[in-house]
């Protein structure tokens, strides 16, 4: 019994040390934000004396609250696309018992298996090609073309499973197919709508490679270039830098501190990632 | 349900259109791509043959970037997936206690902030003057343990890997969490009656049981060890030297600093032919649920 409690004592200790290996990095980034740049020279691990809140209010009227909307214009689009496309075309995968309906699926499927930067050249050329290089379409367009896949393998999982009596009913009402999808199908799918939607964001949210190639503009930029063109603009005033780093990772934190079942639930129903 | 026979590919057309277009096309027009001489700023291009692939094997940070890729997923694997799944083991074990969760959910923190900002709080971290890692040495009385982090062209892309193991690792452990609470307890149940303790639970009960989540957690890895881009291109972009250059930067570079798409082409179809073949695996298992 007492060993018990031993190995509870130091397997718990050794849990806060982990912790403390994920935490330190964060609370150093915090405290430096709050100090000001001759404090973080001197000692970059002393206290600010006074805390420096303008260093936060300095990020993010340096641009950052351009990033943001920027940000918010391009996730919502693309997941307003992903969930809509994935979803009918879930739909018509499985409640119809289509012809070659197996075959469409692992075509979709395989795109799962392709990545964003075998496609980026050629990508690049065709979004020049349509003129819509340089505008919010460039990343949005292909955001949502690349999420289909894996969500589509999750709301087919979760639509295959929805027993046939309640379309059968709907019939008899004199609903056609697409009521029967707004009016049935998606109202008792919320769970895995929720589950798509928050991991689509998360990887949307915080994707780097085509926003930094298919944009040019800083006033189109999302958070995740917005920030590398900090480093420029700011060079030496690094307190106002780690401030930009910390708003700009708080989103998607709290997002999960508030909906963390509904975040793991999508994690584990298909682990991709990146 | 009386519908026309085209219904349901109506509802699938617009999906589908948008993959093809936007997701397969690409990938299929870099592949015709890496036989040809071409450049971003003019439509014209000249058939090379295997030139830019003969370019792409000589090339001198050939074996640099797949020696990096390749020590990235190593170590990844071991870190990430191996001790990850410690962890989560430990975080399901009774002796845990009733912070388990709390603990989880700090572990998996990191994994949601993005790859540039994490690579920018790294450098500060890495920073030889100001930054963390060296200023807790120095006040630890290490001084002359304290490095040029990200400078020293043998340290770098060490220094590289082991911020992707700070921000991943608790992805998997999350992972692998989850998929430990799906075994059913009779089986841990009859373990335990079968005298069974708790280390021998869990390697001949528990990690067998969700072998399957293992191995995608372990492809996951794999493929994202040879997708490395953004980590490298916000720490060192790829110096001092090449010394920690990857196979996507190179890509990236080649792309759009030295105009030279044929390159970067063929640098996909390296990329595409290493996760294609893995991916493939990682459908095959998720979907018929057994190694």
């Amino acid at each position: 019994m007492k060993k018990k409690t031993v190995l509870k004592v130091l397997l718990n200790l050794f849990f806060v040390f982990l912790a403390l290996i994920i935490l330190l990095p964060m609370a150093w980034m915090i405290i430096n934000s709050l100090k000001t740049n001759q404090e973080m020279f001197k000692n970059s691990l002393a206290l600010p004396a006074v805390p420096q809140f303008n260093n936060w209010v300095k990020a993010w009227n340096s641009g950052l609250y351009k990033y943001f909307g920027n940000s918010l214009i391009v996730s919502g689009a693309s997941l307003l696309g992903i969930l809509v496309l994935s979803s009918l075309l879930a739909y018509g995968l499985t409640r119809f018992q289509a012809k070659g309906s197996n075959v469409i699926f692992l075509i979709v499927l395989g795109g799962m298996a392709l990545s964003e930067q075998v496609a980026l050249v050629p990508l690049y050329k065709i979004l020049k090609a349509m003129h819509i290089y340089n505008t919010y379409w460039a990343l949005i367009l292909p955001y949502v073309a690349f999420r289909i896949p894996f969500t589509v393998f999750l709301m087919r999982s979760y639509f295959i499973a929805i027993p046939r009596e309640l379309e059968e009913a709907a019939v008899v009402d004199g609903y056609n197919s697409f009521q029967i999808f707004l009016k049935i199908i998606v109202p008792i799918s919320k769970p895995i709508f929720a589950s798509c939607a928050i991991v689509c964001l998360n990887h949307v949210w915080n994707e780097f490679l085509f926003a930094n190639v298919f944009l040019e503009s800083k006033a189109l930029m999302t958070i995740p270039i917005g920030l590398m063109t900090f480093k420029g603009d700011l060079r030496a005033d690094y307190t106002t830098m780690l401030a930009g780093i910390i708003i700009a990772s708080l989103p998607m934190i709290i997002l999960f501190l508030c909906m963390s079942r509904q975040f793991v639930r999508g994690l584990t129903a298909g682990a991709v990632k990146g | 349900m009386r519908t026309k026979k085209y219904t349901p590919y109506l509802y699938m057309l617009p999906g589908c259109a948008m993959v093809l277009l936007f997701v397969y096309i690409p990938v299929i027009a870099n592949c015709v791509y890496s036989f040809f001489r071409l450049s971003s700023y003019s439509s014209g291009m000249k058939f090379v043959g295997f030139d830019n692939y003969v370019r792409f094997f000589t090339n001198e940070t050939f074996w640099i970037m797949i020696r990096n890729n390749v020590l990235y997923c190593v170590i990844s694997l071991i870190v990430q997936v191996g001790f990850g799944t410690v962890v989560a083991l430990l975080l399901e074990s009774k002796l845990a206690g009733r912070f388990q969760n709390v603990f989880r959910n700090i572990y998996y923190i990191p994994a949601l902030i993005s790859l540039t900002a994490v690579g920018l709080m790294f450098t500060f971290v890495y920073e030889p003057n100001l930054g963390l890692l060296n200023s807790a040495l120095k006040a630890l009385g290490l001084s002359n343990w304290t490095q040029s982090w990200l400078g020293d062209s043998k340290l770098a892309i060490f220094s590289i890997i082991a911020m992707s193991q700070w921000q991943f690792t608790g992805y998997i452990t999350l992972l692998m969490v989850v998929a430990f609470q799906n075994i059913s307890t009779d089986y841990i149940e009859a373990a335990e009656i079968d005298g069974a303790g708790p280390v021998r639970r869990a390697i001949s009960v528990m990690i067998p049981l969700a072998k399957e989540q293992l191995l995608v957690c372990s492809i996951i890895t794999i493929i994202g060890a040879f997708k490395l881009f953004t980590e490298v291109y916000s720490t060192t972009a790829g110096g001092p030297g090449n010394s920690s250059q990857v196979l996507g930067l190179f890509l990236y570079q080649n792309a759009f600093l030295h105009d030279d798409l044929g390159m970067a082409a063929v640098t996909g179809v390296f990329i595409f032919v290493i996760t294609m073949i893995l991916s493939i695996i990682q459908i095959k298992v998720t979907k018929s649920g057994e190694v």
